[in-house]
Protein backbone atom coordinates (compact mmCIF):
# COMPACT_ATOMS: atom_id res chain seq x y z
CA UNK A 1 0.00 0.00 0.00
CA UNK A 2 2.85 2.41 1.09
CA UNK A 3 4.43 1.83 -1.75
CA UNK A 4 1.73 2.73 -4.75
CA UNK A 5 1.38 5.73 -3.29
CA UNK A 6 5.08 6.39 -3.03
CA UNK A 7 4.95 5.83 -6.77
CA UNK A 8 2.18 7.88 -7.42
CA UNK A 9 3.98 11.05 -5.70
CA UNK A 10 7.74 10.37 -7.76
CA UNK A 11 5.12 10.33 -10.69
CA UNK A 12 2.21 12.80 -9.88
CA UNK A 13 3.71 15.41 -12.30
CA UNK A 14 2.26 13.87 -15.64
CA UNK A 15 -1.09 13.73 -14.34
CA UNK A 16 -1.03 17.22 -13.14
CA UNK A 17 -2.80 19.68 -16.01
CA UNK A 18 -1.26 23.07 -17.39
CA UNK A 19 -1.92 25.68 -14.47
CA UNK A 20 -3.72 27.87 -16.89
CA UNK A 21 -5.91 24.99 -17.64
CA UNK A 22 -6.35 24.55 -13.97
CA UNK A 23 -7.32 27.53 -13.59
CA UNK A 24 -9.56 28.05 -16.20
CA UNK A 25 -11.58 24.82 -15.02
CA UNK A 26 -11.86 25.71 -11.51
CA UNK A 27 -13.07 29.12 -12.52
CA UNK A 28 -15.85 27.53 -14.56
CA UNK A 29 -16.84 25.35 -12.18
CA UNK A 30 -16.83 28.06 -9.36
CA UNK A 31 -19.17 29.93 -12.07
CA UNK A 32 -21.56 27.06 -12.88
CA UNK A 33 -21.82 26.33 -9.01
CA UNK A 34 -22.49 30.32 -8.51
CA UNK A 35 -25.13 30.78 -11.17
CA UNK A 36 -26.99 27.60 -10.95
CA UNK A 37 -26.90 27.15 -7.01
CA UNK A 38 -25.73 30.14 -5.08
CA UNK A 39 -27.01 33.02 -6.63
CA UNK A 40 -30.60 31.50 -6.19
CA UNK A 41 -30.66 30.71 -2.46
CA UNK A 42 -29.12 35.00 -2.14
CA UNK A 43 -31.69 35.75 -4.15
CA UNK A 44 -34.42 34.02 -1.77
CA UNK A 45 -33.12 36.18 1.00
CA UNK A 46 -32.84 38.84 -0.66
CA UNK A 47 -36.36 38.82 -1.80
CA UNK A 48 -37.85 37.69 1.16
CA UNK A 49 -36.04 40.77 3.03
CA UNK A 50 -36.52 43.33 0.14
CA UNK A 51 -39.96 45.02 2.16
CA UNK A 52 -37.51 45.14 5.49
CA UNK A 53 -37.66 43.25 8.81
CA UNK A 54 -40.86 44.41 9.46
CA UNK A 55 -42.59 43.04 6.38
CA UNK A 56 -41.13 39.70 6.53
CA UNK A 57 -41.83 38.81 10.25
CA UNK A 58 -45.88 40.20 9.59
CA UNK A 59 -45.73 37.99 6.46
CA UNK A 60 -44.88 34.90 8.25
CA UNK A 61 -46.76 35.49 11.49
CA UNK A 62 -49.59 37.99 10.72
CA UNK A 63 -51.23 35.40 7.92
CA UNK A 64 -53.55 32.86 9.68
CA UNK A 65 -52.98 30.30 6.80
CA UNK A 66 -49.48 30.88 6.52
CA UNK A 67 -49.15 30.08 10.33
CA UNK A 68 -51.40 26.83 9.81
CA UNK A 69 -48.93 26.02 7.14
CA UNK A 70 -46.02 26.04 9.35
CA UNK A 71 -48.11 24.19 11.87
CA UNK A 72 -49.04 21.35 9.19
CA UNK A 73 -45.65 20.48 8.03
CA UNK A 74 -44.70 20.43 11.62
CA UNK A 75 -47.42 17.85 12.19
CA UNK A 76 -46.72 15.64 8.68
CA UNK A 77 -42.92 15.50 8.53
CA UNK A 78 -42.09 13.83 11.90
CA UNK A 79 -45.35 11.46 11.80
CA UNK A 80 -44.02 10.20 8.77
CA UNK A 81 -40.29 10.61 9.64
CA UNK A 82 -41.20 8.61 12.79
CA UNK A 83 -43.01 5.87 10.57
CA UNK A 84 -39.91 5.29 8.16
CA UNK A 85 -37.35 4.88 11.09
CA UNK A 86 -39.20 1.99 12.40
CA UNK A 87 -39.49 0.71 8.77
CA UNK A 88 -35.96 1.56 8.12
CA UNK A 89 -34.71 0.10 11.28
CA UNK A 90 -36.37 -3.18 11.05
CA UNK A 91 -35.66 -3.48 7.13
CA UNK A 92 -32.04 -2.82 7.51
CA UNK A 93 -32.02 -5.87 10.35
CA UNK A 94 -33.43 -8.42 8.39
CA UNK A 95 -31.71 -7.18 5.31
CA UNK A 96 -28.04 -6.80 6.42
CA UNK A 97 -28.29 -9.82 9.07
CA UNK A 98 -29.83 -11.94 7.51
CA UNK A 99 -29.45 -14.25 4.42
CA UNK A 100 -33.08 -15.36 2.97
CA UNK A 101 -34.72 -15.78 -1.16
CA UNK A 102 -36.35 -12.52 -2.02
CA UNK A 103 -33.53 -10.43 -0.33
CA UNK A 104 -32.57 -8.75 -3.53
CA UNK A 105 -36.15 -8.05 -4.81
CA UNK A 106 -36.59 -6.58 -1.52
CA UNK A 107 -33.94 -4.07 -1.47
CA UNK A 108 -35.17 -3.14 -4.67
CA UNK A 109 -38.36 -3.06 -3.39
CA UNK A 110 -37.05 -0.31 -1.39
CA UNK A 111 -36.16 1.98 -3.75
CA UNK A 112 -38.88 1.90 -5.70
CA UNK A 113 -40.54 5.03 -4.24
CA UNK A 114 -37.78 7.04 -5.53
CA UNK A 115 -38.76 6.01 -8.65
CA UNK A 116 -42.17 7.25 -8.98
CA UNK A 117 -43.08 10.58 -9.66
CA UNK A 118 -44.26 12.17 -7.03
CA UNK A 119 -47.20 13.15 -8.95
CA UNK A 120 -48.01 9.17 -9.75
CA UNK A 121 -47.68 8.39 -6.16
CA UNK A 122 -50.21 10.71 -5.01
CA UNK A 123 -52.54 9.44 -7.87
CA UNK A 124 -52.28 6.08 -6.25
CA UNK A 125 -52.72 7.17 -3.09
CA UNK A 126 -56.08 9.38 -4.89
CA UNK A 127 -56.87 5.50 -6.36
CA UNK A 128 -57.30 3.90 -3.27
CA UNK A 129 -58.56 6.76 -0.40
CA UNK A 130 -60.45 9.10 -3.23
CA UNK A 131 -64.18 9.58 -3.09
CA UNK A 132 -64.06 7.51 -6.73
CA UNK A 133 -60.81 5.06 -5.01
CA UNK A 134 -61.21 1.39 -4.04
CA UNK A 135 -62.23 2.35 -0.92
CA UNK A 136 -64.04 5.46 -1.77
CA UNK A 137 -67.66 4.43 -0.63
CA UNK A 138 -66.35 2.65 2.54
CA UNK A 139 -64.55 5.41 4.08
CA UNK A 140 -67.43 7.74 3.45
CA UNK A 141 -69.71 5.53 5.20
CA UNK A 142 -67.75 5.39 8.08
CA UNK A 143 -67.24 9.41 8.15
CA UNK A 144 -63.61 9.04 7.57
CA UNK A 145 -61.96 11.53 5.58
CA UNK A 146 -57.87 10.73 3.97
CA UNK A 147 -57.89 12.60 0.73
CA UNK A 148 -58.43 16.15 1.27
CA UNK A 149 -57.08 15.89 5.34
CA UNK A 150 -54.14 15.15 7.29
CA UNK A 151 -54.10 11.24 6.56
CA UNK A 152 -53.37 11.69 3.15
CA UNK A 153 -50.81 14.12 3.21
CA UNK A 154 -49.42 11.93 5.61
CA UNK A 155 -49.72 8.77 3.32
CA UNK A 156 -48.60 10.53 0.54
CA UNK A 157 -45.21 12.06 2.64
CA UNK A 158 -44.44 8.80 4.17
CA UNK A 159 -44.77 6.84 0.69
CA UNK A 160 -42.25 9.80 -1.33
CA UNK A 161 -39.91 9.24 1.73
CA UNK A 162 -39.72 5.74 2.53
CA UNK A 163 -36.29 4.82 1.44
CA UNK A 164 -34.02 7.05 2.93
CA UNK A 165 -33.41 5.57 6.49
CA UNK A 166 -33.64 2.35 4.89
CA UNK A 167 -31.20 2.86 2.35
CA UNK A 168 -28.88 4.81 4.69
CA UNK A 169 -28.84 2.04 7.29
CA UNK A 170 -28.64 -0.98 5.16
CA UNK A 171 -24.49 -0.16 4.22
CA UNK A 172 -24.24 0.49 7.36
CA UNK A 173 -25.07 -2.14 8.81
CA UNK A 174 -23.07 -4.29 6.82
CA UNK A 175 -20.15 -2.83 7.12
CA UNK A 176 -19.89 -3.07 10.76
CA UNK A 177 -21.39 -6.72 10.88
CA UNK A 178 -22.91 -9.10 13.22
CA UNK A 179 -19.68 -10.07 15.30
CA UNK A 180 -20.64 -7.90 18.68
CA UNK A 181 -24.56 -8.33 18.04
CA UNK A 182 -23.57 -12.49 18.20
CA UNK A 183 -21.18 -12.07 21.12
CA UNK A 184 -24.08 -10.11 22.94
CA UNK A 185 -26.70 -13.04 22.41
CA UNK A 186 -24.25 -15.84 23.44
CA UNK A 187 -23.17 -13.73 26.20
CA UNK A 188 -26.67 -13.92 27.45
CA UNK A 189 -28.38 -10.48 26.21
CA UNK A 190 -31.85 -10.52 25.15
CA UNK A 191 -33.60 -9.40 21.59
CA UNK A 192 -34.17 -5.88 23.39
CA UNK A 193 -30.86 -5.46 25.11
CA UNK A 194 -29.15 -6.83 22.01
CA UNK A 195 -30.74 -4.08 19.84
CA UNK A 196 -30.20 -1.00 22.35
CA UNK A 197 -27.04 -1.83 24.31
CA UNK A 198 -24.83 -3.12 20.86
CA UNK A 199 -26.60 -2.27 17.65
CA UNK A 200 -28.09 1.30 18.06
CA UNK A 201 -24.70 3.14 19.64
CA UNK A 202 -23.28 1.21 16.48
CA UNK A 203 -25.40 2.81 13.85
CA UNK A 204 -26.47 5.94 15.66
CA UNK A 205 -25.13 8.50 13.68
CA UNK A 206 -26.17 6.86 10.07
CA UNK A 207 -29.16 6.66 11.54
CA UNK A 208 -29.19 10.42 12.28
CA UNK A 209 -28.09 10.80 8.76
CA UNK A 210 -31.09 8.90 7.14
CA UNK A 211 -33.49 11.36 9.89
CA UNK A 212 -31.84 14.22 8.59
CA UNK A 213 -32.16 13.46 4.96
CA UNK A 214 -35.67 11.73 5.69
CA UNK A 215 -37.14 15.01 7.78
CA UNK A 216 -35.44 17.60 4.82
CA UNK A 217 -37.57 15.67 1.96
CA UNK A 218 -40.90 15.52 4.17
CA UNK A 219 -40.77 18.89 4.78
CA UNK A 220 -40.01 19.76 1.26
CA UNK A 221 -42.64 17.54 -0.42
CA UNK A 222 -44.48 18.80 -2.90
CA UNK A 223 -46.04 16.65 -6.10
CA UNK A 224 -47.32 13.99 -3.72
CA UNK A 225 -48.84 16.34 -1.20
CA UNK A 226 -49.95 18.72 -4.19
CA UNK A 227 -52.30 15.92 -5.58
CA UNK A 228 -53.90 14.54 -2.52
CA UNK A 229 -54.73 17.75 -0.46
CA UNK A 230 -57.17 19.53 -2.37
CA UNK A 231 -54.73 22.70 -1.27
CA UNK A 232 -57.13 23.99 0.80
CA UNK A 233 -56.51 27.00 3.12
CA UNK A 234 -56.01 26.57 6.71
CA UNK A 235 -56.30 22.91 6.49
CA UNK A 236 -54.38 21.32 4.11
CA UNK A 237 -51.94 23.50 2.77
CA UNK A 238 -48.07 22.52 4.16
CA UNK A 239 -45.77 25.39 3.83
CA UNK A 240 -44.59 24.53 -0.08
CA UNK A 241 -48.16 24.17 -1.04
CA UNK A 242 -48.38 27.49 0.55
CA UNK A 243 -45.47 28.77 -0.85
CA UNK A 244 -47.27 27.91 -4.36
CA UNK A 245 -50.55 29.63 -3.66
CA UNK A 246 -49.09 33.05 -2.38
CA UNK A 247 -47.31 32.92 -5.74
CA UNK A 248 -49.98 32.07 -8.04
CA UNK A 249 -51.92 35.47 -6.18
CA UNK A 250 -49.63 37.13 -7.94
CA UNK A 251 -49.59 40.07 -5.87
CA UNK A 252 -46.54 42.02 -4.96
CA UNK A 253 -47.09 41.82 -1.12
CA UNK A 254 -47.86 38.11 -1.77
CA UNK A 255 -45.06 37.54 -3.36
CA UNK A 256 -42.91 38.92 -0.37
CA UNK A 257 -44.91 35.98 1.54
CA UNK A 258 -44.24 33.23 -0.75
CA UNK A 259 -40.54 34.44 -0.49
CA UNK A 260 -40.34 35.27 3.35
CA UNK A 261 -42.04 31.20 3.79
CA UNK A 262 -39.33 29.83 1.00
CA UNK A 263 -36.76 31.48 2.45
CA UNK A 264 -37.78 29.31 5.92
CA UNK A 265 -37.73 26.17 4.01
CA UNK A 266 -34.13 27.46 2.63
CA UNK A 267 -32.98 28.07 6.34
CA UNK A 268 -33.95 24.30 6.47
CA UNK A 269 -31.97 22.83 3.66
CA UNK A 270 -29.11 24.90 4.68
CA UNK A 271 -29.61 23.51 8.08
CA UNK A 272 -29.76 20.25 6.97
CA UNK A 273 -26.77 20.47 4.53
CA UNK A 274 -24.67 20.93 7.61
CA UNK A 275 -25.70 18.85 9.93
CA UNK A 276 -25.17 16.52 6.84
CA UNK A 277 -21.55 17.39 6.32
CA UNK A 278 -20.81 16.38 10.01
CA UNK A 279 -22.87 13.64 9.44
CA UNK A 280 -21.09 12.41 7.03
CA UNK A 281 -17.66 12.71 9.13
CA UNK A 282 -19.30 10.85 12.07
CA UNK A 283 -20.36 7.90 9.76
CA UNK A 284 -17.43 7.48 8.46
CA UNK A 285 -15.54 7.25 11.92
CA UNK A 286 -18.33 4.37 12.77
CA UNK A 287 -17.05 2.60 10.04
CA UNK A 288 -13.48 3.09 10.14
CA UNK A 289 -13.78 2.13 13.64
CA UNK A 290 -15.40 -1.06 12.50
CA UNK A 291 -13.02 -1.82 10.41
CA UNK A 292 -10.18 -1.28 12.39
CA UNK A 293 -11.60 -3.43 14.88
CA UNK A 294 -13.02 -6.60 12.75
CA UNK A 295 -9.10 -6.47 11.11
CA UNK A 296 -7.44 -6.92 13.81
CA UNK A 297 -3.46 -5.64 13.34
CA UNK A 298 -4.87 -4.77 10.03
CA UNK A 299 -2.62 -1.68 8.98
CA UNK A 300 -5.28 2.12 9.49
CA UNK A 301 -4.75 3.01 5.60
CA UNK A 302 -7.26 -0.14 5.28
CA UNK A 303 -10.04 1.55 7.58
CA UNK A 304 -9.22 4.90 5.55
CA UNK A 305 -10.09 3.17 2.48
CA UNK A 306 -12.84 1.67 3.84
CA UNK A 307 -14.41 4.91 5.16
CA UNK A 308 -14.18 7.31 2.39
CA UNK A 309 -15.85 4.76 -0.09
CA UNK A 310 -18.42 4.34 1.78
CA UNK B 1 -21.06 -13.19 6.26
CA UNK B 2 -24.16 -13.57 8.06
CA UNK B 3 -25.74 -17.21 7.35
CA UNK B 4 -25.26 -18.70 10.67
CA UNK B 5 -26.64 -15.35 12.10
CA UNK B 6 -29.80 -16.55 11.57
CA UNK B 7 -29.63 -19.22 14.63
CA UNK B 8 -27.98 -17.19 16.74
CA UNK B 9 -29.48 -13.35 16.24
CA UNK B 10 -32.98 -12.83 17.30
CA UNK B 11 -36.17 -10.69 15.29
CA UNK B 12 -35.48 -11.96 11.97
CA UNK B 13 -39.14 -13.31 11.55
CA UNK B 14 -40.51 -9.93 13.49
CA UNK B 15 -38.21 -7.24 11.23
CA UNK B 16 -38.84 -9.32 8.08
CA UNK B 17 -43.06 -9.23 8.68
CA UNK B 18 -42.86 -5.37 9.78
CA UNK B 19 -40.88 -4.51 6.76
CA UNK B 20 -42.82 -7.01 4.02
CA UNK B 21 -46.46 -5.74 5.84
CA UNK B 22 -45.27 -1.92 5.49
CA UNK B 23 -43.79 -1.98 2.00
CA UNK B 24 -47.21 -3.92 0.88
CA UNK B 25 -49.64 -1.39 2.41
CA UNK B 26 -47.31 1.39 1.48
CA UNK B 27 -45.90 0.41 -2.47
CA UNK B 28 -47.54 -2.89 -3.58
CA UNK B 29 -51.44 -2.12 -2.44
CA UNK B 30 -51.72 1.50 -4.31
CA UNK B 31 -49.31 0.17 -7.13
CA UNK B 32 -51.52 -3.03 -7.54
CA UNK B 33 -54.47 -0.40 -7.47
CA UNK B 34 -53.17 1.26 -10.62
CA UNK B 35 -52.88 -1.79 -12.76
CA UNK B 36 -56.77 -2.68 -11.60
CA UNK B 37 -57.78 0.63 -12.78
CA UNK B 38 -55.86 0.40 -15.89
CA UNK B 39 -57.24 -2.80 -16.42
CA UNK B 40 -60.69 -1.60 -16.14
CA UNK B 41 -60.19 0.43 -18.90
CA UNK B 42 -60.84 -1.27 -22.57
CA UNK B 43 -57.47 -1.46 -24.57
CA UNK B 44 -59.27 1.60 -26.98
CA UNK B 45 -60.03 3.68 -24.02
CA UNK B 46 -56.38 3.30 -22.83
CA UNK B 47 -55.19 4.54 -26.00
CA UNK B 48 -57.50 7.23 -26.60
CA UNK B 49 -56.37 8.10 -23.40
CA UNK B 50 -52.48 8.13 -23.77
CA UNK B 51 -52.26 9.07 -26.87
CA UNK B 52 -54.11 12.25 -27.25
CA UNK B 53 -52.36 14.74 -29.15
CA UNK B 54 -52.08 17.29 -25.99
CA UNK B 55 -50.14 13.71 -24.31
CA UNK B 56 -48.20 13.02 -27.15
CA UNK B 57 -47.17 16.66 -26.56
CA UNK B 58 -46.26 16.55 -22.70
CA UNK B 59 -44.60 13.06 -23.16
CA UNK B 60 -42.53 14.74 -25.99
CA UNK B 61 -41.47 17.69 -24.55
CA UNK B 62 -40.90 15.89 -20.91
CA UNK B 63 -38.68 13.47 -22.51
CA UNK B 64 -37.44 16.42 -24.69
CA UNK B 65 -36.25 18.38 -21.97
CA UNK B 66 -35.45 15.50 -19.14
CA UNK B 67 -32.53 14.36 -22.17
CA UNK B 68 -31.47 17.72 -22.62
CA UNK B 69 -31.04 18.96 -19.13
CA UNK B 70 -29.51 15.52 -18.28
CA UNK B 71 -26.98 15.69 -21.29
CA UNK B 72 -25.98 19.34 -20.24
CA UNK B 73 -25.72 17.63 -16.39
CA UNK B 74 -23.39 15.45 -17.85
CA UNK B 75 -20.69 18.02 -19.36
CA UNK B 76 -21.37 20.81 -16.12
CA UNK B 77 -20.91 17.70 -13.56
CA UNK B 78 -18.20 15.98 -14.92
CA UNK B 79 -16.15 19.66 -14.82
CA UNK B 80 -17.57 19.91 -11.29
CA UNK B 81 -16.30 16.29 -10.39
CA UNK B 82 -12.88 17.09 -11.78
CA UNK B 83 -12.31 20.13 -10.36
CA UNK B 84 -13.10 18.69 -7.29
CA UNK B 85 -11.01 15.59 -7.15
CA UNK B 86 -7.94 16.36 -9.31
CA UNK B 87 -7.28 19.66 -7.79
CA UNK B 88 -6.70 22.21 -4.57
CA UNK B 89 -8.56 25.31 -4.20
CA UNK B 90 -9.62 27.71 -1.42
CA UNK B 91 -12.89 27.01 -0.86
CA UNK B 92 -12.97 23.33 -2.04
CA UNK B 93 -15.07 21.77 0.43
CA UNK B 94 -17.57 24.55 1.07
CA UNK B 95 -17.80 24.12 -2.80
CA UNK B 96 -18.38 20.34 -2.58
CA UNK B 97 -21.14 20.55 -0.23
CA UNK B 98 -23.07 23.18 -1.75
CA UNK B 99 -23.24 20.96 -4.59
CA UNK B 100 -25.97 18.71 -2.41
CA UNK B 101 -28.32 21.92 -2.49
CA UNK B 102 -30.41 20.71 -5.03
CA UNK B 103 -31.59 17.85 -3.01
CA UNK B 104 -31.85 19.40 0.26
CA UNK B 105 -33.60 22.66 -1.14
CA UNK B 106 -37.59 21.54 -1.59
CA UNK B 107 -38.37 21.95 -5.27
CA UNK B 108 -41.69 24.75 -4.66
CA UNK B 109 -38.58 27.00 -3.60
CA UNK B 110 -36.04 26.18 -6.61
CA UNK B 111 -39.24 26.71 -8.65
CA UNK B 112 -40.07 30.36 -6.97
CA UNK B 113 -36.32 31.26 -7.22
CA UNK B 114 -35.73 30.23 -10.44
CA UNK B 115 -39.38 31.90 -12.10
CA UNK B 116 -38.07 35.09 -10.68
CA UNK B 117 -34.22 35.34 -11.54
CA UNK B 118 -34.57 34.88 -15.37
CA UNK B 119 -37.59 37.51 -15.75
CA UNK B 120 -37.27 40.84 -17.45
CA UNK B 121 -36.56 42.87 -13.81
CA UNK B 122 -34.49 39.53 -12.08
CA UNK B 123 -31.15 39.25 -11.19
CA UNK B 124 -29.84 36.98 -14.15
CA UNK B 125 -33.10 38.16 -16.44
CA UNK B 126 -31.48 41.87 -16.40
CA UNK B 127 -28.49 40.32 -18.49
CA UNK B 128 -30.17 37.55 -20.33
CA UNK B 129 -33.58 38.95 -21.81
CA UNK B 130 -32.10 42.02 -23.64
CA UNK B 131 -29.42 39.73 -25.62
CA UNK B 132 -33.27 37.55 -26.37
CA UNK B 133 -32.47 35.15 -24.41
CA UNK B 134 -35.16 34.45 -21.99
CA UNK B 135 -35.96 31.74 -19.28
CA UNK B 136 -38.68 32.54 -17.45
CA UNK B 137 -42.09 30.91 -18.15
CA UNK B 138 -40.35 29.32 -21.52
CA UNK B 139 -39.63 25.83 -22.53
CA UNK B 140 -35.70 27.13 -21.39
CA UNK B 141 -36.97 28.07 -18.09
CA UNK B 142 -37.81 24.38 -18.04
CA UNK B 143 -34.71 22.91 -18.99
CA UNK B 144 -32.62 25.56 -16.50
CA UNK B 145 -34.79 24.08 -13.44
CA UNK B 146 -34.28 20.90 -14.34
CA UNK B 147 -30.30 20.94 -14.56
CA UNK B 148 -30.49 22.79 -11.24
CA UNK B 149 -33.16 19.79 -9.77
CA UNK B 150 -30.60 16.93 -11.69
CA UNK B 151 -26.64 18.65 -11.19
CA UNK B 152 -25.53 16.96 -7.83
CA UNK B 153 -26.83 12.86 -9.45
CA UNK B 154 -23.87 13.23 -11.86
CA UNK B 155 -21.20 15.31 -9.73
CA UNK B 156 -21.55 12.02 -6.97
CA UNK B 157 -22.04 9.30 -9.46
CA UNK B 158 -18.31 10.45 -10.94
CA UNK B 159 -16.44 11.68 -8.19
CA UNK B 160 -15.79 7.92 -6.70
CA UNK B 161 -14.92 6.87 -9.92
CA UNK B 162 -12.31 9.83 -10.60
CA UNK B 163 -10.89 9.08 -7.34
CA UNK B 164 -10.33 5.70 -7.82
CA UNK B 165 -9.00 6.06 -11.26
CA UNK B 166 -5.20 4.48 -11.87
CA UNK B 167 -2.02 6.36 -11.88
CA UNK B 168 -0.59 3.52 -14.12
CA UNK B 169 -3.36 4.17 -17.03
CA UNK B 170 -2.57 8.10 -17.54
CA UNK B 171 1.32 7.59 -16.98
CA UNK B 172 1.42 4.78 -19.56
CA UNK B 173 -0.64 6.76 -21.91
CA UNK B 174 2.14 10.06 -21.24
CA UNK B 175 5.21 7.67 -21.97
CA UNK B 176 3.34 6.75 -25.27
CA UNK B 177 3.55 10.60 -26.21
CA UNK B 178 -0.18 11.25 -25.61
CA UNK B 179 -1.21 14.62 -24.91
CA UNK B 180 -3.22 15.44 -22.41
CA UNK B 181 -6.37 16.31 -23.91
CA UNK B 182 -5.73 12.82 -25.67
CA UNK B 183 -5.34 10.91 -22.63
CA UNK B 184 -8.59 12.66 -21.25
CA UNK B 185 -10.15 11.67 -24.02
CA UNK B 186 -9.07 8.20 -24.85
CA UNK B 187 -8.30 6.81 -21.04
CA UNK B 188 -9.88 8.48 -18.66
CA UNK B 189 -13.25 9.14 -20.54
CA UNK B 190 -14.09 5.37 -21.23
CA UNK B 191 -12.95 4.43 -17.85
CA UNK B 192 -15.57 6.94 -16.27
CA UNK B 193 -17.92 5.79 -18.84
CA UNK B 194 -20.24 3.66 -17.37
CA UNK B 195 -20.59 6.56 -13.63
CA UNK B 196 -21.70 9.22 -16.12
CA UNK B 197 -23.84 7.27 -18.03
CA UNK B 198 -25.49 6.27 -14.24
CA UNK B 199 -25.79 9.95 -13.52
CA UNK B 200 -27.38 10.57 -16.80
CA UNK B 201 -29.67 8.18 -16.15
CA UNK B 202 -30.37 8.96 -12.23
CA UNK B 203 -30.72 12.67 -13.48
CA UNK B 204 -33.26 11.92 -16.55
CA UNK B 205 -35.27 9.46 -14.54
CA UNK B 206 -35.52 12.76 -11.36
CA UNK B 207 -36.51 15.30 -14.12
CA UNK B 208 -38.94 13.11 -15.84
CA UNK B 209 -40.46 12.73 -12.78
CA UNK B 210 -40.30 16.22 -11.51
CA UNK B 211 -43.29 18.50 -10.84
CA UNK B 212 -42.69 21.01 -7.83
CA UNK B 213 -39.94 23.28 -9.81
CA UNK B 214 -41.64 23.24 -13.08
CA UNK B 215 -45.36 24.08 -11.89
CA UNK B 216 -43.56 27.35 -11.25
CA UNK B 217 -41.27 28.09 -14.34
CA UNK B 218 -43.62 26.80 -16.83
CA UNK B 219 -46.69 28.68 -18.06
CA UNK B 220 -48.15 25.22 -18.47
CA UNK B 221 -49.60 25.90 -21.84
CA UNK B 222 -50.59 22.47 -23.65
CA UNK B 223 -48.21 22.05 -26.98
CA UNK B 224 -45.98 24.31 -25.59
CA UNK B 225 -44.16 23.82 -22.19
CA UNK B 226 -46.66 21.52 -20.43
CA UNK B 227 -44.97 18.15 -18.76
CA UNK B 228 -46.20 15.18 -18.46
CA UNK B 229 -46.69 15.39 -14.66
CA UNK B 230 -48.85 18.23 -15.50
CA UNK B 231 -51.38 16.53 -17.49
CA UNK B 232 -51.76 14.33 -14.83
CA UNK B 233 -53.25 17.06 -12.62
CA UNK B 234 -55.39 18.51 -15.03
CA UNK B 235 -56.84 15.69 -15.45
CA UNK B 236 -56.79 14.86 -11.74
CA UNK B 237 -58.60 17.92 -11.23
CA UNK B 238 -61.26 17.13 -13.80
CA UNK B 239 -61.99 14.29 -12.26
CA UNK B 240 -60.71 12.27 -14.87
CA UNK B 241 -59.36 9.48 -13.03
CA UNK B 242 -59.29 6.66 -15.55
CA UNK B 243 -57.18 8.83 -18.16
CA UNK B 244 -54.85 10.36 -15.65
CA UNK B 245 -54.20 6.77 -14.11
CA UNK B 246 -53.47 5.85 -17.97
CA UNK B 247 -50.62 8.71 -18.40
CA UNK B 248 -49.27 7.87 -14.54
CA UNK B 249 -48.82 4.30 -16.28
CA UNK B 250 -46.73 5.79 -19.48
CA UNK B 251 -44.36 7.14 -17.17
CA UNK B 252 -44.14 4.38 -14.50
CA UNK B 253 -43.48 2.11 -17.45
CA UNK B 254 -40.82 5.12 -18.31
CA UNK B 255 -39.32 5.37 -15.12
CA UNK B 256 -39.11 1.55 -13.81
CA UNK B 257 -36.99 0.62 -17.51
CA UNK B 258 -34.99 3.31 -16.35
CA UNK B 259 -34.47 2.36 -12.93
CA UNK B 260 -33.60 -1.28 -14.65
CA UNK B 261 -31.11 0.45 -16.56
CA UNK B 262 -29.65 1.73 -14.10
CA UNK B 263 -29.52 -2.06 -12.01
CA UNK B 264 -28.20 -3.50 -14.92
CA UNK B 265 -25.80 -1.20 -15.94
CA UNK B 266 -24.04 -1.16 -12.38
CA UNK B 267 -24.21 -5.01 -12.09
CA UNK B 268 -22.11 -5.09 -15.80
CA UNK B 269 -19.48 -2.29 -14.89
CA UNK B 270 -18.95 -3.92 -11.31
CA UNK B 271 -17.97 -6.99 -13.38
CA UNK B 272 -15.73 -5.73 -15.38
CA UNK B 273 -14.19 -3.26 -13.52
CA UNK B 274 -13.82 -4.44 -10.44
Amino acid sequence: MPDSQLIAARHVSTRVDHPAVRWMLIVLAVLVVGVLIIVPVINVFAQAFSAGWTTYWTSLLADADTRHSILLTLIVAPISVAANVVFGVAAAWAIARFRFPGRTLLTTLIDLPFAISPVVAGLLIVLIFGLQGYLGPWLREHDIKVIFALPGLILATTFVTLPFVARELIPVMEAIGPEEEVAAVSLGANAWQTFWHVTLPNIKWGLLYGVVLCNARAMGEFGAVYVVSGRIDGLTCTMPLRVEKLFQQLRHDDMAGSFALASILTLLALVTLAAKVSLERKTRGELAEAAATKIVGAEPLVAETVGTSA
Amino acid sequence: MATTSRRVLPGFTASLSVTILYLTVLVLIPLAACVMKTLSLSPAEFWAAVWTRQARAAYEFSIGASIVSALVNCVLGLLIAWVLVRYEFPGKRILDSLVDIPFALPTAVAGLVYSSLYVERGWLGQFLVPMGIEAAYTRLGVVVVLVFIGLPFVVRALQPVLESLEVEAEEAAAMLGASRWQTFRWVIVPLILPALVTGFSLSLARALGEYGSVVFVSANRPFVDQIAPMLIVAKLEEFQYGEATAIAVVLLIMSFALLIAVNVLERWSKRHYA
